[in-house]
Parts: C-alpha cells; sequence; structure tokens
C-alpha cells in the first residue's frame, strides 16, 4: 500500500512495487489527463512532475516516488506558472490533436519554474524529450516565451 | 484517392427530420462545458472516463429520457433551456475540424461559438456521409470543402425555422425580424425571443427548401481565427481520447499478434503469464493473443511472460529489399495507363537533350502518439464500442460482420483522436478488439503497446518511379514519361480487391493533374502489391508523387541551368493561383538573396485538394552530412480561409510531419518482421531541429480548399532541393541518407 500525494491530495493505492506512476493514475486512479505514449521514457507524453521537477511517469515506478510530491496535469493550473502556460496555449492556439500537449505543458512548466526567461536553446534543451507529431513545436517555443513574459 | 461509396447519395441537400436519430441526451447538457466524448452512449450503462471519475452518480443518468427540442436536420439541436449542441461529422484528429465545421454552422444559426456544444456523430450514413467521399469518411483533406455549403444551408436552414416561428407569435413578416447570438429580435418595439423560446413552435415550421446562404462580404465568424472549441479541455487533462475511456467494471489489457502478416498463432504457454497479479484472462484469437488484466501494468508484465509459438506462414521471408526488387523487375510494357497526352515518343527523338532517374520511397508508419486502442463490450443485445476513427460506418459493419449481428446492434461511440495521419481509416484493430471481447462478459479495453503499434501497422507502401523528359533547345519539357511502381492502397479499401488492369488513382495521385504545361505526356502504373499490410498516409498518393515530380522538376531545371522558380513559373505562366504562391514564397523567403556555401534553399509546388501551395525550405549542410533546418516559408491559396489560425496550424505542422519522414521514417522488414520498435528506432523529429516556420495565405477563390495534408506533401522535395542547392547532391531516395552527403562533402 503506498499513500501518494497527488494534486495536493493523498491517495492510498494497493499496486506492485514495479507499477509505474503512469499506470498508477490512468488505471487506478482514473486520472488520464497522462498519456502513455511508448512505455520507454522517448516520448514524453507521461510527463509529471516530482517536486515541481518533470520525469517520465512511464519511467517511474511508484515505489520509488516515497513522498515526494506529485502534480500532474490535471492540477497544474493550479499553480502560478502552470497556469501562464495553459493560457499561452490557449491564446496561441499550440494544441492540434493535444494527446502530447499534456506531456509538453508539464516539461514547460517545469522549465519555467527553474528559468523564468529561457532562451530557444534552454527551450530546445528542455523540451527535445516531448514528441509531437502533429508538428506543433513551433508554437510550443512561442507558448513559452509567452509564459515566460505574462 | 476515392474512398469507398458504401452508400450513395446524390447531391446534399437538407435533412429530412422524419429520418433523425435519437441522438443527443439532455444528460450530456447537464454539466455544461464541453461534450466531447459523451455522446451517443446508447444502451450501455458506460460513461466517458471524466464524469465517472468526476463523481457524478451513474443512477442521475436516465438512460431512457431521449431528447425534446429543436432537432432540424442531423447536424443541430437546441434545447428549450437555450443550450446548443452541434453533431460534428467528421472525426477530430487535431486538424481542427469541430471548430471548423462549427464556425460553417454557427455563420449561419447565428450563434456564438462559446454558446455551442459538440458531439461526434454516430455512424450513419444517410445523414451524415460527406459529398465528396461519399461516406461517413474522414481523410483526404475534404471535410472543410464537403460540408462548406450543407452545413451552411443546415444553419441557415435551422435559423429560417426559429425566425418564422417568431415571426408568427409576433404575427410580423420574418423580413422585418433580427438575429444574432440565438436571440429574435423585432426592432420596431425591441421584443425579443430566444432560440429556446422557440423549438416547439420552430419544430412545426416547414423545412426551407432554398435558403439564401451570406456573401462573404456578410461572414461575421467565417474568416476569423476564432478560438478553437476541443482545446480548452486539452490543456488541463479533462479531454477524453479513445484510450481514456473508462467504463464500470472495465478490464484492461493488451496485444500481442503474429509478428509476420498473414502468420498464425500456434500454441501460448501462459503459465508464467497467469501467475502475475491482477491477470484475469489470456484471450486467443487465430493471429493473435491478448492478456487482460486489473490495469495495464498487470496487462503487459504478464505479456512480457508469455511463450508463445507462431505459424509464420507464406511471408516468413520477407524482406525490403525483396519488394522493392520486386517493382524494379516488373516491365512497364504491362502497367496501367494513367495519363497519355500526345506523343512522347516522337517528341523524345526531336528533343536536346533527355533526362531519366528512378526514386524510392519507404514503408511509413504512422506513430500516432495515441497508440492503437478499442475500449469494447459484447453484449446479448449488442455491441458498444469506444474508439476514435475517420470511419465510423466501416468500424460497425466491420465489428458487425465479425459477431454475426445487425449493424444497428453495434453501437461507434466515436472519441477525440490522438493523431489519425490515414491510420485510423482502418478497422483491423476494431475488429481484433471485438473478436476478444466476444469472449469474455466484463467490458475491455484493448491498448497496443508502441512497439505493437509500430509492428503491426498498415503502411504507406515502397514505391520505386521510373521517371524521364525530354527537353527543347530552351531547357524546357517538351515530354514528360512517369512509371509509377508500387502496390494499391485502394485495394484493400475495396471488398472484392482492385481489379487486375483497374487503374488505383491514389497511386498514381497528383501525377494525372500535373500543373505544368507539358505537350505530351505518359503516366502509367506498374502494380506490384506488396505481401504486407498497406494502407493510407498523410498526403496520400500526392506526398509520394509529388516527392518524385519536385524533385525530378529540379532536376530539369539544374539540366536547362535555370533557376528552380523561374523554371517552374515558365511552366506555370497560365495559372495565376500557381503563380502567386511561388511569386510570394520565394519573395517571403528571400529566394534571390545570396546564401554562404553549404547552404541552399528548394522549392516545391503542387496544386492538390483544391489547394495550391508553394513551400521554400532554407538547410545547411556540414561536413559530416548533417542536416540543419535554417528557414521554411510556405504560401498558400486556400480559396476561403474559414479559420485563418487554423490554415496556418495546419501547414506548420503538415510540413514537419513530413519533415520528420523525410529525415528518418524508414520502416524496414526482415525475416517478415517489422524491425523498427519504438521511437529509440523509428525516430522522430523534435523541437530543437525545428527552424522558423512562416505561413501566408492567399484567399483566390469562392471556396475553401483542402489543407490537412498539403504541407505534408510539400516537404520531402523542399528539403531534397534544398540540399541539392546546398550540396550539389540529387538524393532520390527516401529517408535521406546523410553519409552520402558526407561522403561528398568530404570529396569537396
Amino acid at each position: 500500500m503506498y499513500t501518494l500525494s497527488i494534486n495536493g491530495k493523498e491517495h492510498k493505492v494497493d499496486v506492485p512495487d514495479d507499477m509505474p506512476l503512469l499506470w498508477v493514475l490512468r488505471d487506478v486512479l482514473g486520472m488520464t489527463g497522462t498519456k502513455f505514449g511508448c512505455g520507454a521514457g522517448l516520448c514524453g507524453a507521461c510527463t509529471v512532475h516530482l517536486d515541481g521537477v518533470a520525469v517520465r511517469g512511464c519511467q517511474t515506478a511508484v515505489a520509488d516516488v516515497g513522498k515526494q510530491k506529485i502534480t500532474t496535469i490535471e492540477g497544474i493550473g493550479d499553480t502560478e506558472i502552470g497556469k501562464k502556460v495553459q493560457k499561452a496555449w490557449l491564446d496561441l492556439e499550440v494544441v492540434q490533436c493535444g494527446y502530447c500537449q499534456s506531456g509538453q505543458i508539464m516539461s514547460a512548466t517545469s522549465l519555467l519554474a527553474k528559468n523564468p526567461n529561457p532562451t530557444d536553446a534552454d527551450i530546445d534543451e528542455a523540451m527535445q524529450g516531448n514528441l509531437c507529431r502533429c508538428g506543433t513545436y513551433v508554437r510550443i517555443r512561442e507558448g513559452i516565451k509567452q509564459a515566460a513574459t505574462a | 484517392m476515392n474512398m469507398i461509396n458504401r452508400t450513395r447519395r446524390e447531391g446534399y441537400g437538407l435533412v429530412d427530420t422524419k429520418n433523425l436519430p435519437a441522438a443527443t441526451r439532455r444528460q450530456f447538457l447537464k454539466g455544461g462545458g464541453m461534450l466531447l466524448a459523451f455522446s451517443m452512449l446508447g444502451g450501455s450503462k458506460a460513461l466517458a472516463a471524466f464524469e465517472y471519475v468526476g463523481g457524478i452518480d451513474p443512477k442521475e443518468w436516465d438512460e431512457h429520457a431521449g431528447f425534446h427540442g429543436f432537432a432540424p436536420n442531423g447536424f443541430i439541436r437546441i434545447g428549450k433551456d437555450n443550450e446548443i449542441v452541434l453533431i460534428m461529422p467528421s472525426a477530430e484528429m487535431g486538424q481542427g475540424i469541430y471548430t471548423g465545421l462549427s464556425m460553417l454552422i454557427a455563420e449561419e444559426l447565428e450563434v456564438g461559438l462559446d454558446q455551442i456544444q459538440v458531439v461526434p456523430a454516430p455512424p450513419n450514413n444517410a445523414l451524415y456521409a460527406q459529398p465528396i467521399l461519399k461516406s461517413q469518411t474522414t481523410g483526404n483533406s475534404t471535410s472543410t470543402r464537403a460540408f462548406w455549403t450543407p452545413l451552411r444551408q443546415a444553419g441557415a436552414a435551422a435559423r429560417t425555422m426559429l425566425v418564422n416561428a417568431a415571426a408568427k407569435r409576433w404575427k410580423v413578416d420574418p423580413a422585418t425580424l433580427t438575429v444574432a447570438r440565438g436571440v429574435v429580435t423585432n426592432p420596431a418595439n425591441g421584443k425579443t425571443l430566444k432560440y429556446g423560446d422557440l423549438v416547439e413552435a420552430a419544430s412545426k415550421e416547414a423545412l426551407p427548401q432554398n435558403v439564401a446562404l451570406k456573401s462573404k462580404d456578410q461572414f461575421k465568424l467565417i474568416g476569423t481565427p476564432a478560438p478553437r472549441v476541443d482545446t480548452p479541455h486539452k490543456v488541463n487533462g479533462k479531454a477524453i481520447y479513445g484510450i481514456d475511456v473508462r467504463v464500470p467494471g472495465m478490464k484492461v489489457g493488451t496485444v500481442l499478434a503474429s509478428p509476420v502478416p498473414g502468420g498464425k498463432l500456434v500454441s501460448v504457454d501462459d503459465t508464467a503469464a497467469r501467475k502475475v497479479k491482477g491477470v484475469v484472462d489470456v484471450l486467443k484469437i487465430g493471429n493473435a493473443v491478448a492478456v487482460v488484466g486489473e490495469h495495464f501494468w498487470a496487462a503487459k508484465s504478464a505479456a512480457d511472460q508469455l511463450k508463445i509459438t507462431w505459424d509464420d506462414g507464406a511471408n516468413a521471408g520477407v524482406t525490403t529489399q525483396q519488394m522493392i526488387d520486386a517493382i524494379k523487375n516488373t516491365p512497364v510494357d504491362g502497367a496501367v495507363n494513367a495519363v497519355k497526352k500526345g506523343d512522347v515518343a516522337a517528341a523524345a527523338k526531336t528533343a536536346a537533350k533527355t533526362i531519366e532517374a528512378a526514386y524510392t520511397l519507404p514503408n511509413l508508419a504512422h506513430a500516432t502518439l495515441e497508440p492503437i486502442n478499442t475500449t469494447i463490450q459484447v453484449q446479448k443485445d449488442g455491441v458498444d464500442v469506444w474508439v476514435g476513427t475517420q470511419v465510423p460506418v466501416n468500424a460497425q459493419q466491420a465489428v458487425a460482420g465479425a459477431l454475426k449481428l445487425k449493424p444497428e446492434q453495434v453501437r461507434i461511440h466515436n472519441q477525440l483522436i490522438g493523431g489519425g495521419y490515414g491510420r485510423r481509416l482502418t478497422v483491423e484493430s476494431i475488429v481484433q478488439a471485438a473478436l476478444f471481447a466476444a469472449q469474455v462478459k466484463y467490458p475491455v479495453k484493448l491498448i497496443w503497446t508502441r512497439e505493437e503499434d509500430i509492428q503491426h501497422d498498415n503502411y504507406r507502401p515502397i514505391y520505386y518511379d521510373r521517371i524521364s523528359a525530354a527537353l527543347d533547345a530552351e531547357g524546357m519539357p517538351v515530354a514528360f514519361t512517369d512509371h509509377v511502381g508500387g502496390g494499391s492502397v485502394l485495394n484493400t479499401f475495396i471488398p472484392t480487391g482492385l481489379p487486375k488492369g483497374a487503374l488505383d488513382s491514389d497511386a498514381v495521385g497528383a501525377v494525372t493533374a500535373l500543373s505544368y504545361a507539358i505537350p505530351n505526356q505518359l503516366v502509367d502504373w506498374v502494380r506490384v502489391d506488396p505481401p504486407i499490410n498497406i494502407g493510407f498516409w498523410r498526403g496520400v498518393g500526392e506526398t509520394h508523387n509529388s516527392f518524385v515530380v519536385e524533385s525530378f522538376m529540379d532536376e530539369l531545371a539544374a539540366a536547362a541551368g535555370k533557376d528552380p522558380v523561374e523554371y517552374r513559373l515558365a511552366l506555370l505562366k497560365d495559372d495565376p493561383r500557381a503563380t502567386a504562391v511561388i511569386k510570394l514564397a520565394a519573395d517571403k523567403a528571400g529566394w534571390s538573396e545570396k546564401l554562404p556555401a553549404g547552404s541552399g534553399r528548394g522549392i516545391s509546388y503542387h496544386h492538390a485538394f483544391d489547394s495550391p501551395l508553394a513551400v521554400i525550405v532554407e538547410v545547411s549542410v556540414d561536413e559530416q552530412g548533417e542536416i540543419k533546418l535554417k528557414k521554411i516559408v510556405a504560401a498558400v491559396d486556400i480559396g476561403v480561409a474559414v479559420n485563418p489560425n487554423t490554415v496556418k496550424a495546419q501547414l506548420e505542422g503538415g510540413i514537419i510531419f513530413g519533415l520528420s519522414a523525410a529525415l528518418y521514417n524508414n520502416i524496414t522488414f526482415d525475416k517478415g518482421r517489422v524491425m523498427q520498435n519504438n521511437f529509440d528506432d523509428y525516430q522522430q523529429i523534435r523541437i530543437n531541429e525545428i527552424p522558423p516556420v512562416e505561413t501566408y495565405i492567399i484567399e483566390g477563390a469562392d471556396h475553401p480548399g483542402g489543407l490537412g495534408e498539403s504541407g505534408t506533401v510539400s516537404a520531402a522535395p523542399a528539403l531534397g532541393n534544398a540540399i541539392f542547392a546546398a550540396t550539389g547532391i540529387r538524393l532520390r531516395e527516401l529517408p535521406y541518407d546523410k553519409s552520402q552527403l558526407a561522403k561528398a562533402r568530404a570529396a569537396g
């Protein structure tokens, strides 16, 4: 039995130790905003925060979470930066199919928390783990810059 | 490409109100906000995930309460409480079609996009077949073109009925009334009635047969960059895609199908798998095994423990090289003719120069970021299927066929799609899910792993095209010959197959309607169907053929010693729309400005899906052959831009999708198996590789063109032509081989 702190709420889950956080969120807790894309840490669709740091939910075993506070796309709008990122995403119409965008927003928010004024190179480095098959990259970059100055 | 015509409807008039499904239910209107995933739950007790998770008591759902309100056609529902639901005949897979189609209706219905909610249409060709593909299909960049007139008519007819009802109540001439944002006003006395107040009376009004539509200068919504209706829930985790659907009592499974196409399951040793905690079932069908668990992790962990014996069957030895050679070794004598204009042989005899080339294109997977998935419940009275599909009617018919049911017993609940690109034009994964689900009593969600998804796609076929041209003394082409070689995708969509000797219009897409003025043309198709599963891929035949034609046009310009832009403009001088987009793109890209050594610009032009498009890519190539994208400029004549922001987004994304393929994508077969697994060896372009992308719109017609695929069509040839400009190396095979560039750069 694990007690997880997710978006400020405690959840008790009885799951195998090696179960990735991604599947605990999606299949046990019904929080489906965090997406499955590759299962191998290659696409970033499952990005969540542990104590504010972006990690891949598919590569994070539930046993390794410990007391770290989990933030998911469902809760990111409650943070100041997350709210700005969401607004920039809508203002600029970043989203197409949207399937990768939970992960993009989580990575972007984590970047801006560490680095409030990222350069293009900073954005490339922080965001290159997040694939977008629709090709929304140009607007993701603009969105991060807008959120940074909002 | 022509999709299969399953229910032919000539023309597209207004819909008979007697022919309406009991569609929208009042319950969907309770929660407010977007209702994307909740439509048409049929007889099932299922709930979409965020309702389920959000704690709404399922008892609140009154299954039997139907919709009572104004339903003038298949697309519009207005409740007494003034709520407006628009029913979307096309699938939303990122292209923004829910917004675009809503704008067409709302413009004439006189409501704001902030006043509407949208739901996906149930499968119903009679109501929702679109007039270009003649079926309820989302594909081939047709949705906006197809629904441009019918949806505005639907909105105008509904508005007319509501206004007529108000006029009767007030005993005035309807022509004296005004209407805006769902409110009818009598300017003479300032009285108003909301649409919700008029639904009963409007329902009794006759359906108007001829409604006048607004002219372009009267549009209030069309032509504006209106905010998309589907995106607010896509930035906060609330949007429900097929993979997110949760049904009470549902189990979750994953599938392992024969690694070789056509292979069969011999036996499964599931002893270890069944010991994994949380495993519910191990299910078998003829060519696949599904492991079902309490959650995906249990299913996946158990699937990893299976020991499966396959019979690889006849395709056990298939390799990519074999498939290429099969086309190369098939003589062109027996090719199916597609274009015969003038006499290419006679023209070649008097020509100053003849140029020949062969181009090779690889198998491509779609690799949509949302892996293939289906949620399904088979019950005595029928089947509920929750899935994102571009072809809901095909899905319904296929599941009914597989389970020996009537189509109306199969309820397809279409969902938001996390990337389509043609992948969800096929339904074999849905049929597979049905065959597994028929063996159990519980609802089950089957999710393919990324590896399963990449290795069991319907791949864009390999093509090997032999192309040649005869040039006159000025270097201009007088004869053009293209022997297209490859398999028939259309064949896989026709129940009885494409007959031998028949032409697959997709295989020769784009070359049959060459924009360039060349007096003598011969185009034919050498049909060699591969032993693997093939399917439509973004840009369809145009992506394949425009790569060949536009790369070759550059070869001709080079042979003639002419500038690629000037060369094209000379051949398009009687085509004002083409000339305009090419000149605009060249101007914005700074085409005439010199670049340093190792850098170059390439152009490609095509006119497909009714939208002339020019794209210019600028690259640099370093000593190691690494290609760096520097700038991309696109200019399109979209005819009418329903939503210019969406037009730009589709161009940006379409080009990047095509560049990803041109730089990286290559599915290869060995021993009948796909050699790629995941995004490490089926690589995609990432944000650090993306240069600035500029897009420009011209509105040069009185109707919208299609655009979902256009950018992808342009990408590879524009990039290849830029590489040629930068290095002098002409690469005729996709994806572009950087090692060849490195060699050439080293040789100086």
